[in-house]
C-alpha cells in the first residue's frame, strides 16, 4: 500500500515535469533557426562520390560522380495543426554533394514546436517563368544554377545525378539523369515537380526557440532512384534528360526521403 | 565667285548628308500604327538610348564567345535581316554547324515564343542559349560577365543604361532584348500599301488575293505568322529533328515547327528549319506538289481531301511578285542597328 502511494507520488512528480518539458514557453513573434539536413546516402551505406562502389536491383553495379538538386517551398506544421510558410525569396537550396555546406539548409522560423515538414523537390512552375532580375542567388543560370538550367527549353533541372556503370554503353560508361520539366509554359507537357511530406512526429519533433536551434535530420536514400514502382536498369537508360521516361525516375525519387531524427 | 559657289554646294552637301544621318537617330520603341499591340514586357525593360546603344555593342562582341571569335552578329548578318545566308544550318564556333537554320532578328516584340521549337518563352532568355551551346558560341554565362566586368568601356555603359556599374545575368540580357526589340521592319512596299501611301501592280495584287485565300491562316498579317506550331508536309530530316515535340513531348506536336514570317524573303534564304529550300520557287513547288500527308498535317493543307496547295505557273509567279512587296529595304540598311 505505502509503496502503490510512493509509486504514485512518483508518477505524478514525473508526469508534470513530462508536461513542462512538452509545452515551454514559445513566443510566436520570436524566430529561431531550424536546419534540414540532406544525408544523401545509398541503401545502407552512405554516399560516396567517385569512389563509392553500389548494386541496384537489376544487378547492375555503378559510382556516383554528381549527385545535384533543388528543393524549394519549405512549409512547415506545429503540434497545433497551424503553418509556417517559409518565405519564397528565403526558400530555394541547390543541395550539391560535393559541398558539404549546401547539404544543410538554414531558415527562419517563428518559436514553436513542428510536427510535419513539406518541401517541393525542384523550382516551382512560377520562379521557372518569373522575369529574369528575380532569378539571383541559386536561382542565377550564369552562377550557382549554371549546370542546372536548360537554356533551349528554358527552365531549371531539379535533379541531377551523374555515374559509370559498366553496363552502360555510353562513351566512358557514363550514365546521366537531368530530371525537370515543370508542365511546360503556355503548353502542357510533363510535371515532375514533387512535393514531400514528412511527419517527424514518431522520430522526434523540431522544437524551435530564439536562443535554441534544432536540426531535422533526414536521409535520403538515392538507391531509390533505381529502386522502385519500376526498377530502373542504367543498361536500358542510361541517358535520361527530356523525355517521358523522366517521369518514371521523378516517381522513384518521390519515396527516397525519410525523417532519422531531430536534434533539438 | 567660282569659289563661293563651290563652298556653297560643299556646304549643301554637308548639310543634305548630315540630315540622311539625322533621320536615323534613336526614337525609341514605337508600336508601328498598321501592327497589333507587342507582347513583350517593356514594364520590366523600358528601352532607353544607352540600353539600346550597350545591348547592340553586346550584339557585335565576339569576346562573348569562348574564343573571341563569334559575336551574335556573326550568324546574325544585318544585311540577310539578321539571318546567316547562304548557310541552311548555322555555322558556329570552331567551325562546328548546328542543326537549323538561323532565323531572323525582327519584330521581335510581337512574339510570345523563341526558336523554331517555341522552347523559350521569354526574349531576356533567349541568349544564354547561344553563349553556352557548344556549338554556337562555347561560353559560360560566368565567363561573359567576368569579361565584360574587366572591359575598360562596359562598366561605364552599363552605368549609363541602369544607373550603376554593376554588371550581372538581367543587365546583360536586358541590354540585349532592347536592341533586338528595336530592330521593327514596317517600311515594306506592303506596309505603304496597308498605310495608303502606295498602291500594288495588278501582278501583286493577284498574288495578295492567292495569299490570303491559301497562305493567310497560318502567315497572318501583318506580321505574316500567327506564331503557332504546324506540320506544313516537310518530310522530317536526316537528324530527325522533331520540332515542338522536343519541348512538349506530346504526340501531337511531332515535327511540328513555329510559322515562321514572310517579311524580307529576299534577304533570308535558305527556307525552312533547316534550310532545304534555296528559292522561293522551289517553296512554292513544294507547296504544290511535295507536302506530305504527315500524321500531323495540318488541316489547312488537306483541304477536301486534297494535300498542299495546287498552284499554276502564273499563280506561282504571282505569289512570288506578292511575297516581293514583302522585303524591307530600309530594315537591312538602317545604320542604327548596324556594328558602330
Ligand atoms: C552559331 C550561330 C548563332 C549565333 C552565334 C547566335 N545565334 Fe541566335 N540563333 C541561331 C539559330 C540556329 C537559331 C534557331 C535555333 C533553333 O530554333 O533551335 C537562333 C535563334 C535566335 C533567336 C530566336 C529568334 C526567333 O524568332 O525565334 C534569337 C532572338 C537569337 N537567336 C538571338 C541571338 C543572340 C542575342 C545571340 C548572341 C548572344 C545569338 N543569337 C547568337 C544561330 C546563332
Ligand atoms: C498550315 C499552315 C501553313 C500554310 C497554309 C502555309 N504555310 Fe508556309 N510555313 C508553315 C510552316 C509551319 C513553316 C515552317 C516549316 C518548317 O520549317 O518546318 C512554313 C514555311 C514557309 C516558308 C519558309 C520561310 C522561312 O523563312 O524559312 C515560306 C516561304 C512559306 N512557308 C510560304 C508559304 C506560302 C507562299 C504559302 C501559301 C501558298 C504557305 N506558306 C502556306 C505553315 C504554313
Amino acid at each position: 500500500m505505502k509503496y502503490t502511494f510512493l509509486s504514485l507520488i512518483v508518477l505524478v512528480i514525473f508526469f508534470t515535469s513530462c508536461k513542462k518539458d512538452i509545452t515551454p514557453e514559445y513566443n510566436s513573434s520570436a524566430t529561431g533557426q531550424l536546419s534540414v539536413e540532406f544525408d544523401n546516402v545509398v541503401g545502407n551505406q552512405d554516399l560516396q562520390l567517385n569512389t563509392g562502389v553500389y548494386t541496384n536491383a537489376s544487378g547492375e553495379t555503378f559510382k556516383l560522380t554528381l549527385l545535384k538538386y533543388f528543393v524549394s517551398n519549405f512549409i512547415l506544421t506545429k503540434t497545433d495543426g497551424t503553418t509556417y510558410i517559409v518565405p519564397q525569396d528565403s526558400c530555394y537550396f541547390l543541395i550539391d554533394e560535393s559541398s558539404p555546406n549546401t547539404t544543410i539548409p538554414k531558415l527562419r522560423v517563428p518559436e514553436g514546436e513542428y510536427s510535419k515538414l513539406s518541401f517541393v523537390l525542384g523550382v516551382d512552375s512560377l520562379r521557372n517563368t518569373v522575369d529574369i532580375s528575380k532569378r539571383t542567388g541559386v536561382l542565377d543560370p550564369a552562377g550557382t544554377a549554371a549546370g542546372m538550367y536548360w537554356s533551349w527549353n528554358s527552365g531549371y533541372i531539379f535533379f541531377k545525378m551523374e555515374g559509370t556503370s559498366p553496363v552502360s554503353t555510353q562513351n566512358g560508361n557514363i550514365f546521366q539523369y537531368h530530371i525537370g520539366l515543370f508542365g511546360g509554359y503556355t503548353a502542357p507537357t510533363i510535371n515532375n515537380l514533387k512535393t514531400i511530406t514528412l511527419d517527424l512526429t514518431a522520430r522526434g519533433t523540431a522544437k524551435i526557440k530564439a536562443t535554441k536551434s534544432a536540426n531535422i535530420h533526414l536521409l535520403v536514400d538515392i538507391m531509390k532512384v533505381f529502386n522502385g514502382t519500376t526498377n530502373i536498369s542504367i543498361a536500358k537508360n542510361s541517358v535520361v534528360m527530356v523525355s517521358p521516361f523522366s517521369a518514371t525516375i521523378a516517381n522513384n525519387y518521390v519515396n527516397m526521403f525519410s525523417h532519422n531524427h531531430t536534434e533539438n | 565667285m567660282k569659289l563661293k559657289i563651290l563652298i556653297i554646294i560643299f556646304f549643301l552637301a554637308g548639310i543634305v548628308a548630315c540630315k540622311k544621318e539625322i533621320t536615323q537617330v534613336f526614337a525609341g520603341f514605337t508600336k508601328p500604327d498598321i501592327f497589333p499591340t507587342p507582347v513583350y514586357h517593356f514594364e520590366t525593360n523600358p528601352i532607353t538610348e544607352a540600353g539600346f546603344v550597350l545591348g547592340r555593342k553586346l550584339f557585335y562582341d565576339a569576346s562573348l564567345s569562348a574564343n573571341n571569335t563569334i559575336s551574335c552578329g556573326f550568324c546574325h548578318i544585318q544585311t540577310s535581316a539578321f539571318t546567316q545566308h547562304g548557310h541552311s544550318v548555322s555555322h558556329g564556333i570552331f567551325d562546328s554547324l548546328g542543326v537549323r537554320n538561323t532565323p531572323p532578328i525582327m519584330n521581335l516584340a510581337w512574339s510570345p515564343s523563341f526558336m523554331w521549337d517555341g522552347g523559350i518563352p521569354n526574349l531576356d532568355l533567349q541568349p544564354i542559349a547561344p553563349i553556352t551551346n557548344h556549338i554556337e558560341m562555347g561560353n559560360t554565362m560566368d565567363n561573359v560577365l567576368t569579361t565584360l566586368r574587366q572591359s575598360k568601356e562596359y562598366p561605364s555603359l552599363f552605368q549609363k543604361a541602369f544607373g550603376s556599374s554593376e554588371i550581372n545575368t538581367a543587365r546583360l540580357l536586358k541590354a540585349l532584348s532592347q536592341f533586338m526589340l528595336m530592330c521593327v521592319s514596317d517600311q515594306s512596299k506592303y506596309d505603304s500599301v496597308m498605310r495608303g501611301q502606295a498602291v500594288f501592280n495588278t501582278n501583286e495584287n493577284a498574288g495578295y488575293a492567292l495569299f490570303k485565300a491559301n497562305c493567310a491562316v497560318c502567315h497572318k498579317e501583318p506580321l505574316f505568322t500567327d506564331y503557332t506550331f504546324r506540320n506544313n508536309g516537310l518530310t522530317p530530316n536526316f537528324i530527325n529533328d522533331m520540332g515542338r515535340y522536343d519541348i512538349t513531348l506530346q504526340e501531337t506536336d511531332k515535327y511540328k515547327f513555329k510559322v515562321p514570317t514572310l517579311r524580307n524573303l529576299q534577304y533570308t534564304a535558305p527556307y525552312m528549319h533547316d534550310g532545304r529550300f534555296l528559292t522561293l520557287d522551289a517553296v512554292l513547288d513544294f507547296y504544290d506538289h511535295e507536302v506530305q500527308n504527315n500524321p500531323n498535317l495540318d488541316t489547312a493543307l488537306r483541304k477536301n481531301g486534297h494535300i498542299g496547295i495546287s498552284l499554276s505557273s502564273s499563280e506561282k509567279q504571282q505569289l512570288v511578285a506578292f511575297l516581293q512587296t514583302l522585303n524591307d529595304k530600309v530594315f537591312i540598311e538602317n545604320k542604327l542597328l548596324s556594328e558602330q
